[in-house]
């Protein structure tokens, strides 16, 4: 049996200039920061962003390697808006496709399946249709004649997830509440990547939460990185909470690229290694709860 | 009882008015943002809307009713609710969700996306988030807490929520599950009941006059022969805000 354990760095080393690349979690929550700041310690440029958004978007977006995002929303949850994903739309610095996160989750159910677009009353009327002029209707073949939005594929080049456990196969478990549409990132992407807090034996998931927490099978996935605190700084439930804290200073720090707070939150915590970013958080002190490894 | 003897607060008639919303909504999912529409909602539980289902701002249903500012560890839950399981409810239309606008206009379009063009906005918000979906598929209501001509606008500039105009240019697909139901804001209630479906003012909240609320809205409002006055609380919703739901009073430091 195929053991995918990968290290981030061998991954990120895969990708190439221009992909498109899906980021799973949700707003703030159980994002693949490590894999984020592996992205951000390479010279990939020209990256296209499909996130259900937090501050992955935004630091991508900080570093300049975004040339479009897909979204329904961006938001650091406890704090509304992030600051780099908003100066990038405001100085016009990235393109956008801007849909509704039931059509985004549709898109990405549409190239799991393998199938070209799937219908919904989502977008009708609104300015969805008109922001993004390559969004098609289509009408039912059925009595009814209804004539609803064809929300096409999302197909990725690549996808993160962060898990809380995964195994050496690429099994991948969700402890927390919500396990997101984390499957179908890695359904709609042709590389699939999981980062966990901790990789065990096949068969010892079970050890750590019940059947329905593996919510990612190895059919879905290519590569297994080993990442503690892979999410930090948003949250990872129940191995830590948001770094709420930290993700303030962060706010902060983006709101002030002009008079170089940025530039020192990047120096103190981005410019490293990962177990640099890790010291770094260690030493700020903000990280709530541990990770298990 | 009078209004002075208990000092009943505007953000208090608003957390009512949100809670009528919900009279007898029966089981579905009732979405509030915000503290005095999660507010409003909690109320509407506790009294005349026993059946509605909250969820506890995350992945669960709570069974119980607690305070605004209660820990997770206050919350008892009775069953899932990740976000995939929310697109089966909202596209099964068993919720009614009150959303935010930071624009709205007479048919009720609602906008949270961003201010200015979209192509490169003045100002870039929160995104389009749910609201196309939510209003083509379920009664959608919205809070606006701060009524002025910035926010109740002539023309909205990204439709986000579907109004009435654009539901019913599009046909049968977008109207069929149309409902947009009601916008409260700090200074009354308002609906669309009208023969072409723009915006009514349905109630004025205490102390405010007709003529405050025309010079806050940016467009004409259709205005009844008699405007009633936005009720009061019962000294039963007053003690369960300020006593049991909102002992904090989060609810004051949404009203500017």
């Amino acid at each position: 049996m195929t053991d995918k354990r990968a290290s981030l760095e061998d991954v990120v080393a895969e990708l190439r200039d221009g992909m498109t690349i899906g980021f799973g979690g949700w707003g703030s929550r159980r994002k693949p920061m490590a894999a984020v700041r592996a992205i951000l310690r390479t010279e990939l440029r020209d990256l296209t962003v499909v996130s259900y958004g937090g501050p992955d978007v935004g630091l991508l977006c900080a570093a300049g390697r975004v040339r479009k995002v897909v979204y329904g929303f961006v938001t650091l949850d406890s704090i509304a808006l992030d600051p780099h994903f908003r100066r990038a739309r405001q100085q016009g610095a990235i393109e956008a496709m801007e849909i509704d996160e039931g059509m985004f989750y549709l898109g990405l159910l549409a190239a799991s399946q393998r199938v070209p677009f799937l219908p919904t009353r989502a977008g009708l009327g609104s300015d969805v249709m008109t922001v993004n002029p390559e969004l098609r209707t289509v009408r039912s073949p059925y009595d009814d004649g209804e004539e609803l939005v064809a929300m096409p594929a999302l197909e990725l080049d690549a996808a993160f997830v962060h898990a809380n456990r995964a195994d050496t196969h690429g099994n991948a478990q969700m402890l927390g509440p919500d396990p997101f549409f984390d499957d179908l990132f890695l359904g709609a992407a042709r590389r699939r990547y999981v980062t966990a807090e901790r990789v065990v034996e096949p068969g010892k998931l079970l050890e750590e939460g019940p059947m329905q927490s593996i919510a990612v099978t190895r059919l879905l996935t290519d590569a297994v990185a080993e990442t503690p605190m892979g999410a930090h700084f948003t949250s990872c439930d129940p191995d830590y909470g948001r770094d709420e804290a930290f993700q303030t200073a962060y706010a902060k720090a983006g709101a002030d690229v002009e008079g170089g707070a940025w530039a020192a939150f990047a120096a103190r915590h981005l410019d490293g290694s990962e177990q640099d970013y890790l010291a770094s958080v260690a030493d700020a002190g903000t990280a709530q709860g541990s990770s298990p490894s | 009882m009078s209004i002075d003897a208990v000092g009943i607060t505007r953000a208090e008639v608003c957390a009512v008015a949100c809670a009528e919303l919900w009279r007898d909504a029966g089981e579905i999912i009732v979405s509030p943002f915000g503290s005095v529409p999660a507010l409003g909602a909690r109320l509407a539980r506790l009294t005349f809307a026993p059946e509605i289902v909250l969820t506890d701002g995350e992945a669960g249903l709570m069974a119980n009713t607690p305070p605004l500012s209660a820990s997770r560890d206050a919350m008892v839950l009775e069953a899932p609710m990740p976000y995939r399981r929310v697109f089966d409810v909202v596209w099964s239309g068993r919720r009614h969700v009150m959303m935010m606008a930071s624009q709205i206009d007479r048919y009720g379009n609602q906008n949270l996306s961003c201010i200015g063009d979209w192509a490169r906005p003045k100002a870039q918000l929160i995104g389009v988030r749910g609201a196309p979906g939510n209003t083509v598929n379920h009664p959608t209501s919205y809070w606006v807490p701060s009524h002025s001509t910035r926010s109740f606008v002539e023309r909205v500039d990204m439709v986000c929520g579907v109004g009435y105009d654009r539901a019913s240019a599009v046909g049968a697909a977008a109207s069929r599950f149309h409902d947009v139901r009601a916008v409260v804001s700090d200074l009354g209630v308002f609906d669309f009941d009208t023969p072409d479906h723009r915006m009514r003012v349905r109630s004025v909240h205490p102390g405010v006059s007709l003529d405050e609320v025309a010079e806050a809205t940016g467009f004409d409002l259709v205005v009844p022969d008699e405007v009633a006055t936005s009720r009061l609380p019962t000294p039963e919703e007053l003690d369960l805000m300020r006593n049991v739901l909102d002992p904090a009073g989060l609810r004051e430091r949404e009203l500017s």
